[in-house]
């Protein structure tokens, strides 16, 4: 890799902005986050760009580096060719506040419609599962929240559907109540209406940018599809229902 | 240095930052199913071919899973001559296919451009997803139990392929390439069809608590089972895709005489 690269980093807000060079030195191991830092220390100290953690462990900074959505702090810089500039971007999906940082607060106004875990008895809470049950569920504990398969998803990304949709963040969320065994909620409903699982057609760009690995549509949105078709399109189901169910 | 003045947002059919040669998948995949396609129609309309050695003595029986099971003489004898017996099938296996949720993922992103890849724009018309007149993608699990009742089918077609008649008039059994390639067909079918998400789902995705219900050990193994195989349910569906076409394409062959089943001078030695 070359001694220089040049960022061209988008500044403004979200009504508008300009995408910005900045020339800065490439170490060994750098990764895309560590070349903003050097940015803010020797060209622009009012740049804006969200972090914490520095391990992909916070998820606070997600970006679209050439175009793709990704962890800055987990994106090394030697992948990239030599001689090209690399465009940083803020996520499209979400108000932009300035330059590098989006406004997620969208995404908790969704949260706040799933209802939490439900004990049925009070024994219930007593009774141990087994460690497969634990296994199962413990892929959805894995996610980060940041949002980067909320920001790829192009029912959100490109239809704005925001306030029908809840989004792949979501489907795992609630993956993860609906599938513990000790749970005694339903949230069919709240997926098939005021989540809108029914938008999703499973093309997987979610899984495609999860920094953790969560498999989002295998695990976690398609068994989901296939509990709202058992409650609500499953004919022989409800008919079963109607003849077995006191 | 303020290189441009940008837009925060581009919206837009093919729209994208991405600079990587993110076209190359769904062209394949449109590519791969267009050829597909072609072929499997023109086999149906074509007619023929479709089974080798059909009434003749000595050699085991081929059948072209596209025309399989066949309808017995007296049924087909009824049909127009331009209604082709894989009509009365390929609504089955084509069914399961087509709401199938890998390539439910492939069509959209090939042909619906419905996003083309991953962070690439698409036209932004009016979208429903698979709500409405997409509900029909809910049939899939209906069509999974046909094409469990298909891999039984096949499953016999490939011991009729193995079943010869002797020279003393009696029955043996002896394996050709023509019996080989119909058992990798059938074994290819089954891995797609057994690492089928609404499989998973059946056996035991929809259980919470396997801790709970009857046959808990069974479940989970049958369960865990399908996640193993689901896990490359894309590699199944294509392997299994090709290898149909790949039969068909090999009884067309050995039944229009293009290619010997087996070497005239093989066929004399085992006779000698």
């Amino acid at each position: 890799m070359s001694d220089e690269v040049i960022l061209k980093i988008y500044r403004g807000d979200d009504t508008s902005g300009e995408m910005v060079d900045y020339s800065v030195p490439v170490a060994p191991g750098m990764v895309v986050l560590d070349a903003i830092h050097t940015v803010q220390a020797t060209h622009a100290p009012d740049l804006a760009a969200r972090w914490n953690c520095k391990a992909g462990k916070c998820g606070s900074c997600g970006g679209e580096v050439n175009g793709k959505p990704r962890l800055m702090c987990m994106d090394r810089m030697d992948k990239y060719p030599d001689n090209e500039p690399i465009e940083i971007r803020p996520m499209k999906s979400f108000p932009i506040m300035k330059d590098l940082v989006y406004d997620v607060a969208w995404n908790y106004r969704v949260n706040e419609k799933i209802p939490p875990i439900e004990m049925a008895a009070e024994s219930d809470e007593e009774r141990l599962f087994s460690q497969e049950e634990a296994d199962r569920v413990q892929e959805f504990r894995k996610c980060i929240e940041c949002f980067l398969c909320q920001n790829v998803c192009y029912v959100i990304r490109e239809h704005d559907k925001k306030q029908e949709f809840g989004g792949p963040r979501f489907f795992v969320r609630v993956a993860g109540l609906e599938m513990h065994p000790l749970d005694k909620a339903n949230r069919l409903g709240l997926l098939k209406n005021d989540l809108g699982l029914g938008y999703c057609n499973i093309t997987k760009c979610c899984t495609e940018v999860c920094p953790e690995s969560i498999a989002i549509t295998d695990n976690a949105i398609i068994p989901l599809k296939e509990r709202v078709v058992d409650e609500f399109y499953d004919p022989v189901k409800k008919l079963f229902r109607v003849l077995f169910t006191k | 240095m303020a290189s441009e003045v940008s837009a925060p947002r581009e919206y837009g059919l093919g729209k994208t930052e991405r600079r990587d040669s993110w076209w190359v998948g769904p062209l394949a995949t449109a590519l791969g199913f267009g050829a597909f396609i072609l072929y499997s129609t023109f086999r149906d309309i074509y007619n023929d071919d479709y089974v080798s050695f059909e009434g003749r003595a000595g050699w085991g029986e081929l059948l072209s899973p596209f025309y399989s099971p066949l309808p017995p003489e007296s049924i087909r004898g009824l049909l127009p001559i331009w209604f082709s017996p894989a009509f009365l099938i390929l609504w089955a296996p084509g069914g399961f296919r087509l709401t199938c949720y890998y390539y439910r993922k492939a069509y959209y992103r090939a042909y619906f451009l419905d996003p083309p890849a991953c962070a690439v724009g698409e036209s932004r018309s009016k979208y429903r997803g698979e709500t409405r007149l997409f509900l029909f993608q809910n049939l899939h699990r209906y069509f999974l139990y046909f094409a469990l009742m298909f891999l039984v089918l096949l499953s016999i077609d490939v011991v009729r392929a193995c079943v010869f008649e002797s020279k003393d008039g009696g029955m043996t059994f002896g394996v050709s390439v023509g019996s080989l390639v119909l058992l990798a067909n059938v074994t290819l079918l089954s891995m797609y069809t057994f690492s089928c998400h609404s499989l998973r789902h059946l056996v035991g995705g929809n259980i919470d608590c396997f801790s709970c219900v009857a046959f808990r050990k069974g479940r989970y193994k049958l369960w865990k089972g399908t996640s193993f195989l689901n896990k490359n349910h894309m590699l199944w569906a294509w392997v299994s895709l090709f290898m149909v076409g790949f039969a068909d394409f090999y009884v067309w062959m050995v039944a229009s005489g293009t290619i010997p089943e087996m070497p005239d001078e093989l066929k004399e030695l085992i006779e000698k």
